[in-house]
């Protein structure tokens, strides 16, 4: 699997997600937010966590319109993988990627734990090594995690088996306890708590590894 | 000449700043204050000749995310 790590001014878990991704097999290179073109080969795009541009106007809206996250769409709509989580996830949302926006948490508080996850369906190239129903720990660290969407769209999310995690306690206010999504062609995912930062045993937490191993099986022939 | 950009949250978007605004108001005797919206107001200095159209493109593209924010432009002044 050949990774792209996108990096902003503000990213801060970008090394995390190389470091997950490396230890998952994966052959990785940072891209720098003005570069225009991903690497050759490019199997997955990695959207990282951190306070990107600041989080001025809207988190993640300015790196949204950065020159590289219009090659990020150009590679999801070429049915290329991307992976955003957190700040990643915002990004994601902004670029219209995928769908809802993340506002707010409702108690207006940062939060900053490890929360439990239930993997809600395993038919995903990001959950294939979890099995449906699984309960995980993952940490959260973020302000603006509470997902929000249309009812309309809300449904489409549900009958699609589109919702990839739940907050088994939701913290953040979340609609319908959303802590993860796929997108339609189930190549993309995007999650509020960080896989990254419980991927290696040293870190006291293991529970997001098996989602970084899940995709370089997936795409070991890619 | 300059536009003014307001950006609200839509209707029925959770607003907890607001939410938070309109109790500390309430703690502080304020009374019959039944609801607090916090938006922003964006001021664009323009060159002349630019047209409502292009700030109206403006927002739709950055200024304001359209799935849970509404806006209102008002050119001139």
């Amino acid at each position: 699997m050949k990774a792209a790590v996108l990096v902003f001014p503000g990213s801060n878990c970008d090394r995390d997600m190389k470091v997950a991704l490396e230890a998952a097999g994966a052959d990785v290179t940072m891209v720098w937010h003005k570069d225009s073109v991903l690497p050759a080969g490019t199997d997955l795009v990695a959207v990282p966590g951190g306070f990107s541009f600041g989080d001025y106007l809207r988190c993640g809206a300015i790196a949204a319109r950065s020159p590289i996250s219009r090659e990020l769409v150009a590679h999801v709509d070429r049915g290329g993988y991307a992976l955003g989580v957190c700040n990643g996830f915002q990004v994601l949302t902004e670029t219209g990627v995928l769908p809802g926006a993340l506002v707010q948490n409702a108690s207006t508080e940062f939060i900053c734990k490890t929360a439990t996850l239930r993997v809600e369906t395993s038919a995903s190239d990001f959950t294939a090594l979890y099995n449906a129903g699984a309960e995980i720990d993952v940490p959260i660290a973020h302000h603006e995690g509470n997902f929000r969407i249309d009812p309309d769209g809300l449904a489409a999310l549900q009958d699609g088996d589109r919702i990839a995690f739940r907050y088994t306690d939701t913290p953040n206010g979340a609609l319908d306890d959303i802590a993860g999504i796929l997108s339609a062609n189930r190549r993309v995912l995007g999650m509020m708590p960080h896989p990254e930062r419980a991927a290696d045993a040293a870190l006291g937490l293991t529970d997001g590894a098996p989602l970084f191993t899940s995709l370089a099986e997936a795409l070991v022939a890619a | 000449m300059r536009a003014t950009v307001t950006v609200s949250l839509k209707t029925g978007v959770l607003d907890p700043q607001g939410e938070a605004i309109k109790s500390a108001l309430g703690s502080m005797g304020f009374q019959g204050v039944e609801g607090v919206r916090q938006g922003k107001v964006i001021e664009l200095d323009l060159a002349d000749g630019t047209t409502e159209a292009q700030v109206t493109e403006m927002c739709e593209k950055l200024l304001a995310n359209t799935v849970i924010e509404s806006y209102r432009v008002e050119m001139g002044g």
